[in-house]
């Protein structure tokens, strides 16, 4: 006999089925954890040379001699030095550059197409352009992030404000709003969650230009690092500064979403 | 004969140009009374929401003119406030800050008395009142029912105290029975407020049950068809919709609508598509 005719609450195969908040940790987990075991797995045989693939106890080793021996915090601190500092400046200048953009037509018409086209370059084919005009100071690395980052930025952020809903800039003109108000009180305002979630989208981006970055004449710096391992063949010291930079963009990630839900509480609201 | 409020004469209004040129309005005349509420019905493309956008200075005419109290209208302004279907609240701004937006203008701080501020503070708080918002003062606007953001549209709309008040299809997105109480709302509004009115809306019933004037338009171009002189009563009642002189002019007015709408049921389209069914 059938135990009831009422249809079962659909399980977690359903399309879009329910997921309890355990079983969505349980399977973080899982995915978390199965590729380090993989990887544990391939590196513990004696099939596989050291130099090819170093093992997670080996990597964990030379995080470790790194902290102690070769000053890894002066390695991680100039490079979210450079890392933030041309991620702001990109970011200070896009700012109102995509305001008028998403805001007044000939600005976009100006500089939109430009936009598009620069942004299709390759950063790393502007370094030698970068020692010829900057230099190879510090600046020089700045600014290849800065180049890196900042056309992607401008057009993103450029999209965010012409999101804006139209009626929202219609009502503030029909309570008499000036050119001016309606783009600080209106327009920037409405513009604003969207825009820092172009923000934390482009910090990653800019992390994933600092190896190139560094190629430019440094000697310090995780991306600089993992050139020089490169050439000693220190494969686990690689393996430390690639993961590294990815824990970096993780914690600011995760940095940028606490500002999001503080900065814009009405988006969090439980229903 | 007073003067009018607002003054339509030979209004036009061409989009585009060339291959894409439409004429979206054409030779447009109307005169609007001061405190009168005038409806705009019409099938769709009729311009009934461009002409309202022409009245509030969001879209500009490219003939003929109009007047508000003789003067010609030079863009958007404050005597003439916009309530729009949605997503024109502040999502940022809690519901009060939202019907105080005004008040951040540099137009609502001008010449202003100590008197004058807290004047305005009081009226918020009357206008909240109003629109049976009271406890929801410090609510986020996506915490409200439609309706509720639409009371808190109008009362926004109000606080400057605008003379004319313009309201694009404001009760579209709601269903029939919140509809209802807006209805009688916005009467109540309207008394009190003492607003021209100028309102576009899809539903006749509605049309017929605001208006002094329903003004029924008729696409390409658009212009105005009909204006109906609406046989009721000042004040409203929801049991009116019932009486013979409603439904009516309600009829009345559909029939027309299908007329102008330049859609027909095509018979002989439809005995096609039976015979496919049945071979």
């Amino acid at each position: 006999m059938p135990s009831s005719t009422r249809p079962r609450r659909p399980g977690m195969w359903a399309i879009r089925g329910p997921l309890s908040r355990r079983q969505y940790w349980l399977f973080a987990a899982l995915g978390l954890l199965a590729p380090l075991g993989l990887w544990w797995l391939a590196s513990s045989g004696s099939t596989v040379d050291k130099v090819f693939l170093p093992g997670p106890v080996d990597v964990f080793n030379r995080l470790v001699t790194w902290y102690t021996e070769d000053d890894l915090m002066s390695d991680m601190g100039i490079s979210i030095y450079r890392v933030t500092t041309g991620f702001l400046f990109s970011a200070v200048i896009a700012l109102p550059l995509a305001l008028m953009i998403g805001t007044f037509r000939p600005v976009q018409a100006v500089l939109e197409p430009l936009t598009d086209f620069i942004r299709y370059m390759p950063a790393v084919a502007f370094i030698p352009l970068v020692m010829l005009w900057v230099g190879i100071e510090e600046s020089s690395k700045i600014s290849i992030i800065f180049i890196g980052t900042f056309f992607q930025m401008v057009l993103m952020m450029a999209e965010d404000v012409r999101r804006v809903p139209l009626a929202q800039i219609e009502a503030a003109q029909t309570m008499g709003a000036q050119k001016g108000e309606t783009i600080n009180l209106v327009i920037f305002q409405a513009a604003k969650p969207a825009l820092l979630d172009t923000l934390r989208v482009t910090m990653g981006w800019a992390w994933t230009y600092l190896v190139v970055a560094e190629l430019v004449a440094a000697n310090s710096g995780l991306g600089y690092s993992i050139l020089k391992a490169q050439r000693f063949l220190q494969t686990d010291k690689i393996f430390v500064g690639i993961i590294l930079i990815g824990l970096i963009g993780l914690v600011m990630d995760q940095l940028f979403r606490l500002a999001h839900r503080k900065a814009f509480p009405w988006l969090y609201l439980k229903s | 004969m007073t003067k009018p409020k607002i003054s339509i004469q030979q209004v036009g209004k061409v989009f585009g140009e060339g291959h894409h040129r439409v004429e979206a309005l054409k030779d447009v005349s109307l005169d609007i009374a001061d405190n009168e509420f005038v409806t705009f019905v019409g099938a769709s493309g009729c311009g009934k929401s461009t002409l309202l956008r022409i009245i509030g200075g969001l879209e500009y005419h490219t003939a003929g003119e109009v007047l508000v109290d003789d003067r010609p209208i030079m863009g958007p302004g404050a005597d003439r406030a916009m309530v729009f279907q949605h997503y024109s609240l502040y999502p940022w701004l809690k519901v009060m800050e939202n019907i105080k937006f005004s008040r951040r203008l540099k137009h609502g701080r001008e010449n202003l008395s100590e008197a004058d501020v807290e004047a305005a503070s009081g009226r918020a708080d009357a206008l909240l009142a109003l629109m049976g918002l009271t406890a929801a003062a410090e609510a986020w606007p996506n915490q409200l029912s439609g309706g509720m953001q639409q009371r808190v549209a109008i009362a926004r709309a109000l606080m400057g105290r605008p003379e004319i008040l313009l309201m694009d299809e404001p009760f579209g997105a709601l269903d029939a029975q919140t509809r209802e109480v807006m209805h009688d709302l916005i009467l109540h509004v309207h008394r009190l407020e003492k607003p021209t009115l100028a309102f576009v809306t899809h539903d006749v019933e509605e049309a017929i049950y605001l208006a002094d004037r329903v003004v029924l338009m008729a696409p390409r171009p658009g212009r105005i068809d009909t204006i109906y002189k609406v046989p009721l009563p000042a004040e409203r009642e929801q049991d009116m919709k019932h009486t013979p002189e409603f439904l009516s002019l309600k009829k009345e007015i559909l029939a027309r609508i299908r007329e102008t709408s330049g859609m027909k049921t095509d018979q002989g389209m439809l005995d096609q598509l039976n015979m496919q069914e049945t071979a």
